[in-house]
C-alpha cells in the first residue's frame, strides 16, 4: 500500500511537472528540436532542473543501502554501448522530433489533447512489441543489485 | 533554409526550470521510496509485456492525474493541438515505442535518471536521440513544411 501511495504521489509531481513546464505540449518540443530560425531553448532547462535535484539527490541515495520501502535499489545493468543502444535511441530520437512526444508527455497529453495522444500512444506500445514479433530477447528484466 | 540559432523565441525559463525541478525531484521520491527508476517508456512496455509490480501503473496514473490538475487549474495554458498530420502521430509512435523498447529508455530514463547517475550508455543515448530529434524536427519543419 505505502509502495502504491509513493509510486502515486512521485506519478503526480512528474505530470505535474511535465504539464508546468510544457514538456507536454508538443509544438514546444518541435519549436525546441528545431534549431533553425527562431529557437525556443526553455525545454533544456527541464532538463538542467531535472538533474539538478536528481543527481544530487542520487549521490546522497549511493550511501544508503536500500530504499524506505523494499530491500534493494532496482537499477539498470552497467552494459554496453552496442548497436542496439545506439541504434534504439536513434530510432526512438525520429520519432520525438516528427510529431513532439515522447512516453511521459504523450501520456500527460491524454488530459488535454486526447485525439493524438491515443494515436500516439496506441502506436508506441504496437512499436514496443515489434523487436519480440522479431524474435529478438527482451531486455527489460536485466536488473541487477545495487551495491555500496 | 534559415540560419541556426538565428534569435531565441517564446523562452519561458522560469516555468521551465520549476517543471523540471518537479520532475527531478518525482524521480528522486521514486528511486529513494520504492527503489525503483522513473523510466516511462520501461514502465509501459512492462505493463504490456505483464510484468509484476503494481507501482507502475500507479505512478503512470499519477502522472495522468499530476497533467490533469495542471489542466484542470490553467485550461487554456495547454491547447489541443488542431491539425497535425494523424499518419505522422502513427509513425511517430510506432518509431517511438520500437526505438525506445531497443534503446532501453526514453528522454526520462535516459535522460534524467540516466544521466543523473552519470551512466555512459545513458549519455550516449541521450547524445544520440537529441541529435536525430534535431534532424527529424528540422526535416519536419522545413523539408516537409509540417508543424508551426
Amino acid at each position: 500500500m505505502k509502495t502504491h501511495a509513493i509510486a502515486l504521489a512521485a506519478g503526480v509531481l512528474f505530470g505535474f511537472g511535465l504539464a508546468l513546464s510544457h514538456m507536454a505540449d508538443p509544438n514546444k518540443v518541435l519549436a525546441f528540436l528545431d534549431i533553425l530560425g527562431g529557437w525556443d531553448p526553455s525545454l533544456a532547462l527541464v532538463m538542467g532542473g531535472a538533474l539538478a535535484v536528481f543527481m544530487p539527490g542520487f549521490a546522497w541515495l549511493r550511501r544508503r543501502s536500500r530504499p524506505w520501502i523494499g530491500d534493494t535499489f532496482h537499477l539498470p545493468a552497467r552494459g554496453m554501448i552496442d548497436r542496439r543502444l545506439l541504434g534504439g535511441a536513434a530510432l526512438f530520437g525520429l520519432g520525438w522530433g516528427l510529431a513532439g512526444y515522447c512516453p511521459g508527455p504523450a501520456l500527460a497529453a491524454l488530459t488535454f489533447n486526447p485525439r493524438e495522444a491515443v494515436m500516439f500512444l496506441a502506436a508506441m506500445i504496437a512499436g514496443g512489441l515489434l523487436p519480440r514479433l522479431a524474435g529478438l530477447p527482451s531486455r527489460l528484466r536485466r536488473r541487477r543489485m545495487y551495491q555500496r | 533554409m534559415p540560419a541556426p540559432f538565428a534569435a531565441i523565441v517564446d523562452f519561458t525559463p522560469a516555468t521551465a526550470l520549476a517543471g523540471g525541478l518537479l520532475i527531478g525531484l518525482a524521480a528522486l521520491l521514486l528511486l529513494a521510496g520504492i527503489g525503483r527508476i522513473a523510466g516511462i517508456s520501461g514502465m509501459v512496455h512492462g505493463l504490456v509485456a505483464g510484468e509484476g509490480g503494481g507501482w507502475r501503473l500507479s505512478f503512470l496514473l499519477g502522472l495522468v492525474a499530476g497533467a490533469g490538475l495542471y489542466v484542470t487549474l490553467w485550461p487554456a495554458d495547454l491547447p489541443a493541438r488542431q491539425g497535425f498530420p494523424t499518419l505522422m502521430v502513427v509513425v511517430a509512435g510506432l518509431l517511438v515505442g520500437l526505438g525506445t523498447r531497443l534503446g532501453s529508455g526514453c528522454t526520462s530514463g535516459h535522460g534524467v535518471c540516466g544521466i543523473g547517475r552519470l551512466s555512459p550508455r545513458s549519455l550516449a543515448a541521450t547524445a544520440v536521440f537529441m541529435a536525430t530529434g534535431v534532424i527529424a524536427a528540422v526535416v519536419l519543419r522545413h523539408g516537409l513544411g509540417i508543424g508551426p
